[in-house]
């Protein structure tokens, strides 16, 4: 069994990790002004929750520093310094490195006894220059009331019960917090501890008595106890007596106790228990109900198949039931799945920092705007697309909005705006980021595309292929690479991320008036509705989103290039045909379309295309299993997933499917041919791989 | 001269006491004798029609459904450039675990199990010359023949052996 106190670690990053949330976006709301005092409250107590637990560990420098944080805090939520913009700054970038103290702790680190020394002195000039608070490395002294000074004296009496202890508080932390305040004398009673034979571990026997003389009030002993209120019997009752009396005070507890009291707080457990709507539960027991839905779905498809089978008038009921049972665990599935989902808020509230970040290092002016904060997604989404999302919103400020004088010049508002915004769409989440840059200067773009040998000099592309340039490996737009982008990805690498989670990309962008990315991405990355194929006896699965309609078309409506590609008018439009059973090298399929099934799909950046297939097999969920697992990703496949009669069957990829037709019927003098070979490509990505437009 | 424990005598055991004593599981592909450590072994199960894989080494057979996970397939007589095997409901497909993967070999026949004492492997004659063999463990005779024990993770594993498919496909696609 592991160390309980490994256990209680995890327990508190876990909580830091969500507190770290709050706090950030406590703080936005501040930044924002928009202060209703909880949101003050909030942003203190999420420092001081985790002060506390790195008390407790012994993360001494994160102690140090979520301190003089908190302290700030504290005098801000009292009013005693004025809650301005630039402070907010200050504790934007003190929350900077209490997150990074955080993780340090977590992995372990040491760390450098400067680090954060710059954000502290800046938040120890806030509270010198307000005049009220004086801070010492440890020690704080508050003076609300500097024209009355005097000493108060307080009893309290303390009693945990046993649910503080289950909560993981400690009394000594607290008792090392009292004697903070000023001169303590305890008193420990032990008269309630049992005989040691009826003595049980779990419960709380122990009670303490303090007596405390302090300048401070009686709220600052209650914030003392504010994490255990509900957890103890609490009484603190302050002494009225003159200062003078306080030596006997000390020598004689029980004389002062007959004198002149006043109750102040008496709480006890149970009245006031919040009851939480949520449970903390591990992500593998998820998963593994995720896991276990997943095989639900495919025995289910199994007794459909075997259910088809079956003459209705026969065994109606049979046959009723496992329709019943189809929608059932379709209704579980979704369930379950949304135990995965979270908002994308999760990912969404780290841009709002980055923007103001960017917008300071770039003499750049820009408001960020972003909605749909509450759009729920996987979270294996939410993991992984905050990289790519940052990586936008940096080019978009980088390189889509022009400089403040350029913006006047051209008759728009000084600052730029970046909409950031997520939404449902059939079955689908997009994620889109607009600006009112510029644009995407495609002359520019066609230019660095030619220099970097990505496109022959007389190649002619339409706009949205030019536009599309970006996104190929080692391109580059910028003049020169700005520190705030040259971290060595490129809009390749952004692209690559979302097709890993079965997404896609597209850009559109009008020459002065801003570019807009939007991404589409899966809501789930375990079950996807699918239309299983055939195709040559092997049996294929496309995804239903991306299918249009399916149609066998008249040998007058096929057209050939003088390349072999075969073309077929569809709404008005002639589409490439794309024979799968070649991009997949499958035998004995039926290769002329007017025989088959031309299935009309989607690819990227609209682009539609017939794909040949033998014939339709039916409709149905289908469970994404992997197959880099046991083996490795395979080119045009997404995954595999098991069909009704337990054989395994391809997901088709549409978007790398249509890359590679692309690449293998690529004009030699117009795109890059299939005779640079990946290794030659990377080469050039690696000299080359700067940030786009 | 190298002797095998087999399985129900334990009569000199003792003696091997320093020398490690394992045991294989031998299959056939043809009239050759193949090992691997039987630790590895997690099932031997009846061949079952593969989906086969776009793009892959011709000894990629495809990949199986193993109780939910998808598991590939490894023909070892196409790695072994002795042609396709041609399956039937008596060849077997033994599923070995190798570090974080699963994966199923498609052999002939399951042939003994063995247990070996690591003093009767000898070492392959030319593996310091020739690479190809770098899968071979060992050799050991058992009742005068030559049973090759291989360890499965070098011999499929497609970094180490990335251009296996072109340099074998000559002779696979003849037989």
């Amino acid at each position: 069994m592991s160390d309980p106190m490994e256990q209680f670690k995890v327990v508190f990053f876990e909580e830091c990790s969500e507190l770290l949330v709050n706090l950030e976006e406590g703080l936005m709301l501040l930044q924002r002004g928009e202060n209703d005092g909880e949101t003050m409250n909030a942003v203190f107590r999420a420092v001081h929750s985790i002060k506390g637990g790195a008390g407790a560990f012994g993360f001494d420098a994160l102690v140090g520093f979520a301190h003089i944080q908190e302290t700030l805090l504290d005098e801000m939520r009292s009013n005693a310094i004025e809650i301005k913009p630039e402070y907010i700054d200050v504790l934007l970038q003190a929350f900077d490195i209490l997150s990074e103290l955080v993780g340090a702790a977590q992995r372990e680190d040491a760390v450098d006894k400067n680090y954060g020394a710059e954000a502290a002195q800046a938040m120890k000039k806030i509270m010198e220059t307000s005049g009220t608070v004086e801070v010492k490395t440890e020690q704080v002294s508050v003076d609300e009331e500097p024209q009355n000074i005097k000493t108060r004296h307080f009893n309290i009496s303390f009693k945990p019960f046993e649910e503080l202890y289950q909560r993981a508080n400690e009394p000594i932390l607290l008792i090392r917090e009292l004697n903070d305040l000023g001169e303590l004398d305890v008193e420990l009673n032990t008269s309630d501890m049992p005989d040691i034979t009826e003595m049980d571990a779990e419960l709380a026997y122990f009670s303490w008595k303090f007596v405390l003389i302090t300048e401070f009030g009686e709220d600052a002993i209650e914030e003392v106890f504010e994490f255990v209120e509900g957890d103890c019997e609490l009484i603190i009752t302050e002494e009225i007596a003159a200062t003078t009396e306080i030596t006997t005070a000390e020598t004689d507890p029980d004389a002062v106790r007959q004198g002149a009291q006043k109750t102040a707080v008496a709480k006890t457990s149970g009245g006031e228990t919040v009851v939480s709507q949520s449970i903390r539960v591990e992500l593998d027991k998820v998963d593994r109900l995720v896991n276990m839905v997943g095989e639900l779905v495919i025995t289910q498809a199994m007794l459909r198949e075997q259910g088809s089978q079956l003459l209705v008038e026969q065994y109606p009921n049979l046959v009723q039931g496992i329709e019943e049972l189809s929608r059932h665990i379709r209704d579980l599935q979704e369930s379950v799945m949304a135990i995965r989902a979270q908002p994308v808020k999760s990912v969404f509230s780290r841009m709002p920092r980055l923007v103001r970040e960017l917008t300071a290092s770039l003499d750049k002016k820009a408001r960020l705007v972003m909605t749909g904060e509450e759009t729920e997604v996987d979270k294996t989404v939410t993991e992984r697309i905050g990289d790519p999302l940052m990586h936008m919103i940096r080019n978009s400020v980088d390189h889509g909005l022009e400089s403040p004088t350029d913006r006047l010049d051209a008759g728009k508002e000084e600052e730029g705006t970046i909409h950031l915004s997520a939404f449902h769409r059939g079955g689908r989440i997009f994620i889109e980021i607009e600006d009112d840059g510029a644009g995407i200067n495609r002359e520019v773009v066609l230019k660095k595309a030619i220099e970097n040998g990505l496109v022959s000099p007389d190649a002619t592309l339409s706009d949205e292929e030019i536009n599309n340039l970006i996104f190929l490996p080692g391109f580059s737009t910028a003049e020169s690479v700005t520190n705030v982008s040259g971290r060595g990805v490129g809009m390749d690498v952004v692209r690559k991320n979302i097709q890993s989670l079965g997404g896609r990309i597209s850009i559109s962008s009008k020459s002065g008036k801003g570019s807009k990315f939007t991404m589409s991405l899966p809501l789930t990355l375990a079950v996807m509705d699918g239309m299983v194929v055939e195709i040559g006896g092997e049996k294929f699965v496309l995804p239903l989103v991306n299918i249009i309609q399916t149609l066998r078309p008249t040998p007058k409506e096929i057209n050939s290039l003088p390349d072999g590609r075969n073309l077929m008018m569809f709404r008005d439009e002639y589409i490439f045909l794309v024979p799968l059973y070649d991009v997949f090298d499958v035998e004995d399929a039926i290769t002329n379309p007017c025989e088959g099934l031309v299935v009309v799909v989607e690819g990227d950046g609209g682009m539609l295309m017939g794909f040949i297939v033998d014939d339709l097999v039916n409709q149905q969920q289908v469970v994404i299993k992997s197959l880099e697992t046991n083996y490795e990703l395979i080119e045009g496949v997404s995954g595999a997933t098991i069909l009704g009669n337990g054989r395994v069957s391809l997901i088709i990829d549409i978007a790398t499917v249509q890359e590679m037709v692309s690449r293998q019927y690529a004009e030699p003098q117009k795109y890059v041919t299939e005779t640079e070979t990946p290794s030659s490509r990377n080469s050039s990505l690696a000299q080359t791989s700067m940030e786009v437009h | 001269m190298t002797t095998i424990v087999a399985n129900d005598t334990s009569s000199d055991e003792k003696i091997r006491e320093s020398a490690q004593i394992r045991q294989y599981i031998s299959f056939n592909v043809g009239k050759e004798l193949y090992a691997v450590e039987i630790t590895t072994v997690r099932e031997i199960k009846g061949w079952i029609p593969t989906t086969s894989l776009p793009n892959s080494p011709n000894y990629m057979r495809g990949v199986i459904n193993l109780r939910g996970v998808i598991v590939p397939v490894f023909d070892l007589r196409t790695r072994f450039r002795r042609g396709k095997t041609e399956p039937g409901k008596n060849h077997v497909v033994i599923i070995v675990k190798l570090d974080e993967r699963t994966i199923g070999i498609l052999v002939d026949a399951v042939s003994d199990i063995l247990t070996i004492s690591s003093e009767e492997i000898l070492a392959v004659p030319d593996q310091d010359v020739n690479p190809e063999y770098a899968f071979m463990e060992g050799l050991v005779a058992v009742e005068e023949k030559m049973v090759a024990i291989i360890k499965p993770k070098l011999l499929f594993d497609m970094e180490l052996v990335p251009d296996m498919d072109t340099e074998i496909e000559p002779e696979a696609e003849v037989a």
